[in-house]
Formats: C-alpha cells, sequence, structure tokens
C-alpha cells in the first residue's frame, strides 16, 4: 500500500466538497431532516409514557447509528459513483494505484462522512431535543466501530456489483442498505421477527449491535456477547468482500469492462 | 533501434467470438515515437488498454523496462502515462486541483513547482483555476496532455493527442513532444487520422488491420511497398481492402 496514493483520492473527493452544495448538504441537511422526524416521534411517544423509558430514548440513539451504517455504506459506493461520472477510472487504473489502495481511499472517505454526519446530528439531537447520545457511554466506541465496518461491507458489495453490472446497478447505491434494515432490528428487538428472520437477523452484525445496545440501556450489562459476535461476524464478512471485489476487479479487466464503467 | 523499453510479443485478445487483437508483436526503442495506424476497429484502443493494465489479454506478453507487465504492474505503470481525446479528467476540480491530484497519485516531490512548470509549458495559466467542466475540447486535450507528462514517463500512449487543437496548438504540442523526447529519451505510442502528423511525428508505423499487423516501417517504406503517392492513400488502400 502507497499512503500517497491513498492520499491522493482523497484529497481528490475532499475537492469535490469544497464547493459544492448538494455533496455538503449529504452530510447535514437529510440526516437533520430524519432528526427532526424522528425527534419528533419520540417527543410524541414521551407524552404518552409519562416519562422517558429506554424505549423511547433509544429512538433517537438508534436513528443516528443507523445513520453511521448508512453514511459509512455511502462514503464507499458514492466515491466510487463519482469516478464513474467522472470518467475518471481509466484515468486511476492506468496508474500504479492498485485496487486496495482504490477501496481503502474510499473507506477512508466514508470515515470523514460518518465522523462529519454524526456529529452534526448528535449537536442537533442535544440541542433540539436535549437528547445526549453518549448516555451509552464508553460501549458506544465499539458499536459505532461495528457499524462502520458494517456499512463498508454493504459499500464494497455493492460497488463490486456496479462495477460489474455498470449503470443499471447505479441505484444500489442507495436502496442495498435498506435491504438490510428490516433485519438489523434498528428501532424493534430481535424478538420481534418471525422465527425464520430471527435466523437471517442472526447472522447480520447489525443487528447484533443494536440488540446490544438495546439490552445495555435496559440492564446497564455489559454487551459482550452481542459485541463479539458483531466483530466478529463483520471481519469474516469483510475479508469476503474485499476478496470477492478483487475477483470483480479481475472479471471487469478481463471482459474489458472496467473501462466502460457507467457507459 | 535503440534496446527496446517496450516488447510486445503475440498479444490476443478475444471477446467471447470476437477477435480484436490477433498475435500482435512489436517493440519500441528508448526515445523512438512509434505510429499505431489503423482504421476504426482495427484493435489500436484494444492493444493501448491491454499495454495500460486496464485489459487482461487473452495470450501473449507485454514487457516493459524488462519487466512483464501482469507481474509488474505498479512499477511499470510508475513510469509510464496516457493521453487521449476521449478521456477526461474530474469536471468538478480545477485545471490546478486536477494536476495536483494526479502529481500526488504518482508520487512526485516538489509539486507547486512541477504544476507552474507545466501549466507554462502547455501555456495553460489563464485558465489554470477554471472548473474543467468549463474548458473547451480544445483546452481538455492540453490538460490531459499536461497531465500525461506530468509524471516524467519513461513510456506515452498517446491516442490522437492533437485531434481538437487548432493548428498553432497542434504545432506546439508536437514540437513539446519531440523536445521531451530528445531531452529525457522518452518513447511514445502514437495514434491519429492526421496522416502528415504521423509521418512527422513517427519513426516508424504499424499499420493495424482487423486485428493484425498488416504493414510495418518507416513511413517512407511503407508508401514506397504499397506503391502509392503518400501514406493517406496507404491507410484507404488497406483499410478498404
Amino acid at each position: 500500500m502507497a499512503y500517497h496514493r491513498i492520499a491522493a483520492l482523497v484529497i481528490r473527493h475532499l475537492y469535490l466538497y469544497r464547493r459544492s452544495l448538494p455533496r455538503v448538504m449529504e452530510i447535514i441537511y437529510w440526516p437533520f431532516l430524519d432528526l427532526v422526524v424522528w425527534g419528533f416521534i419520540t417527543v410524541y411517544l414521551a407524552t404518552f409514557q409519562g416519562q422517558m423509558p429506554a424505549v423511547v430514548t433509544f429512538l433517537l440513539g438508534a436513528l443516528i447509528l443507523w445513520d453511521v451504517l448508512f453514511r459509512s455504506q455511502q462514503g464507499i459506493t458514492i466515491s466510487f459513483l463519482e469516478e464513474i461520472w467522472a470518467r475518471n477510472l481509466m484515468n486511476l487504473f492506468a496508474s500504479p494505484l492498485t485496487p486496495s489502495e482504490f477501496l481503502a481511499a474510499t473507506m477512508v472517505m466514508s470515515l470523514f462522512k460518518v465522523t462529519a454526519v454524526s456529529v452534526v446530528m448528535s449537536l442537533c439531537a442535544w440541542l433540539f431535543y436535549g437528547y445526549n447520545v453518549f448516555i451509552i457511554g464508553l460501549w458506544l466506541m465499539p458499536f459505532i466501530a461495528n457499524l462502520v465496518l458494517t456499512g463498508w461491507i454493504i459499500g464494497v458489495f455493492t460497488t463490486s456489483l456496479i462495477m460489474r453490472f455498470g449503470q443499471e446497478a447505479e441505484v444500489l447505491a442507495w436502496s442495498m442498505v435498506f435491504l438490510f434494515q428490516p433485519i438489523s432490528c434498528v428501532f424493534y428487538p430481535m424478538d420481534v421477527l418471525p422465527a425464520w428472520l430471527k435466523g437471517v437477523a442472526a447472522v447480520n452484525p447489525a443487528a447484533h449491535v443494536f440488540e446490544g445496545m438495546r439490552g445495555l440501556l435496559a440492564t446497564h450489562t455489559a454487551p459482550l456477547t452481542n459485541l463479539g459476535l458483531a466483530s466478529g461476524l463483520n471481519l469474516l464478512y469483510l475479508g469476503a468482500v474485499v476478496l470477492w471485489f478483487h475477483h470483480t476487479f479481475n472479471v471487469c479487466k478481463e471482459r474489458g469492462s472496467l473501462v466502460r464503467v457507467g457507459e | 533501434m535503440s534496446s527496446p523499453v517496450v516488447e510486445v510479443r503475440n498479444l490476443s485478445k478475444r471477446f467471447g467470438g470476437f477477435t480484436a487483437v490477433d498475435g500482435i508483436s512489436f517493440e519500441i526503442g528508448r526515445g523512438e515515437i512509434l505510429g499505431l495506424l489503423g482504421p476504426n476497429g482495427a484493435g489500436k484502443t484494444t492493444t493501448f488498454q491491454m499495454m495500460l493494465g486496464l485489459v487482461t489479454p487473452t495470450s501473449g506478453s507485454i514487457r516493459m523496462f524488462d519487466l512483464d507487465l501482469q507481474s509488474n504492474r505498479e512499477t511499470i505503470l510508475q513510469q509510464v502515462n496516457f493521453s487521449s481525446t476521449y478521456i477526461s479528467l474530474p469536471f468538478s476540480l480545477t485545471v490546478e486541483e486536477n494536476l495536483r491530484v494526479v502529481a500526488r497519485l504518482y508520487g512526485m516531490s516538489d509539486i507547486a513547482t512541477r504544476v507552474d512548470d507545466m501549466v507554462q509549458k502547455m501555456e495553460m495559466g489563464e485558465w489554470r483555476h477554471k472548473l474543467t467542466r468549463k474548458l473547451s475540447s480544445g483546452q481538455m486535450t492540453r490538460l490531459t496532455l499536461a497531465k500525461a507528462l506530468l509524471t516524467e514517463p519513461k513510456v506515452l500512449f498517446l491516442d490522437e493527442p492533437t485531434a481538437s487543437l487548432d493548428p498553432d496548438i497542434a504545432h506546439k504540442i508536437r514540437a513539446i513532444l519531440l523536445e521531451e523526447r530528445q531531452a529525457t529519451g522518452l518513447s511514445i505510442l502514437y495514434t491519429s487520422h492526421n496522416m502528415r502528423e504521423m509521418e512527422e511525428m513517427s519513426d516508424r508505423i504499424i499499420f493495424l488491420q482487423r486485428g493484425k499487423i498488416v504493414a510495418e516501417g518507416t513511413a517512407k517504406d511503407i508508401v514506397a511497398r504499397f506503391g502509392q503517392a503518400d501514406l493517406e492513400d496507404v491507410f484507404l488502400k488497406l483499410a478498404r481492402e
């Protein structure tokens, strides 16, 4: 890995943010809008409960953490789409840049987006609803790290599909992550799922993160089992999708479609 | 010819049942400009793409600087660059930002000075802070050439580098390329549909048709061998066969 090549790609993407209102809106406006809607729902539900029990308190936290996963995935996929839209893939892959360095750069961009969105949402939640995301304490860090990894897995998987199937698959950049939302059990416990779907959710690392967080808020006990399962599954899947990305890259070179992605 | 920096041996590429490149072999010496001629669909672009590591050959080998491209991709591509009329740079970045990113990508030192020098050399000073999307096609061509020369390549692939330039700028670009060759020993693989330009620029020419090399030699040799008045007539004769 050559760090200067990763840095070059990151700087190339940061240049885009300097003068692009839609890209800045993606970091501020949409997360803010999400938070406002869910914030009012939380306030409304709280009036029925008389107080703020864990289940209601959890909604805003779950929303912020779901956005971590969503933006983490977007950071990978949109960075790849930016290169397709700019017809820049040929310039990049005819340079010494390796596919691994390309992925690493998209992961750095993903961290940039996650950090920006998390700061915006946490600040807004605190300012408008008096909600402190750090109520979860230090456990927040491994939860976030695992959600970032899950976002990367979905992002790399989606990117490989777009690379393989071209423009037709671009819509997956925005829709793929929502396929995982029902089985991530973001706003409800895994127990409410039908038995067969519970089995599917059990192999989804994000479901263990949200399950662990609910458990922590309700019982104040360390969610070690959930975190262990989430981390193990994440590392397994991340290894697999990175291998699959490399395989897809080679298939595209074989078929001559790498330079025609997006056409 | 001086010792080859590029050696292509029995290179073929098949896409399903279609053979785009069919067992071609050639060499490019240090400081040599090799012209690649052929009608549309002759296999020029596929050959370029295989030599840039963007398309995997079905068979044959590509060696540069005595190294095999398949197993030494990074080392080789660090010393190679390309420019094509059909390829642009990211539209949402300015000319200067694009050059800076490229310089970083190739690990160049003293980026600011190098970019300044290239901007001056290619006469891009007036529009260096312009967004790339606002460039004319001629300015875009100059930018992609600047991007290719900025990294100080030893081998340069140029796909119709002067296609959308006015005669004055095209003349200057050719002069810059010849100057670079003289100063650094730059080797160039060059395509153009401007036959006068091909004659002026190329030390040797290979003519591709349906993926095969059908003629090879200096422009003079080829014209004499086919008994035509000039290279354009040879092109028309071969392309219509």
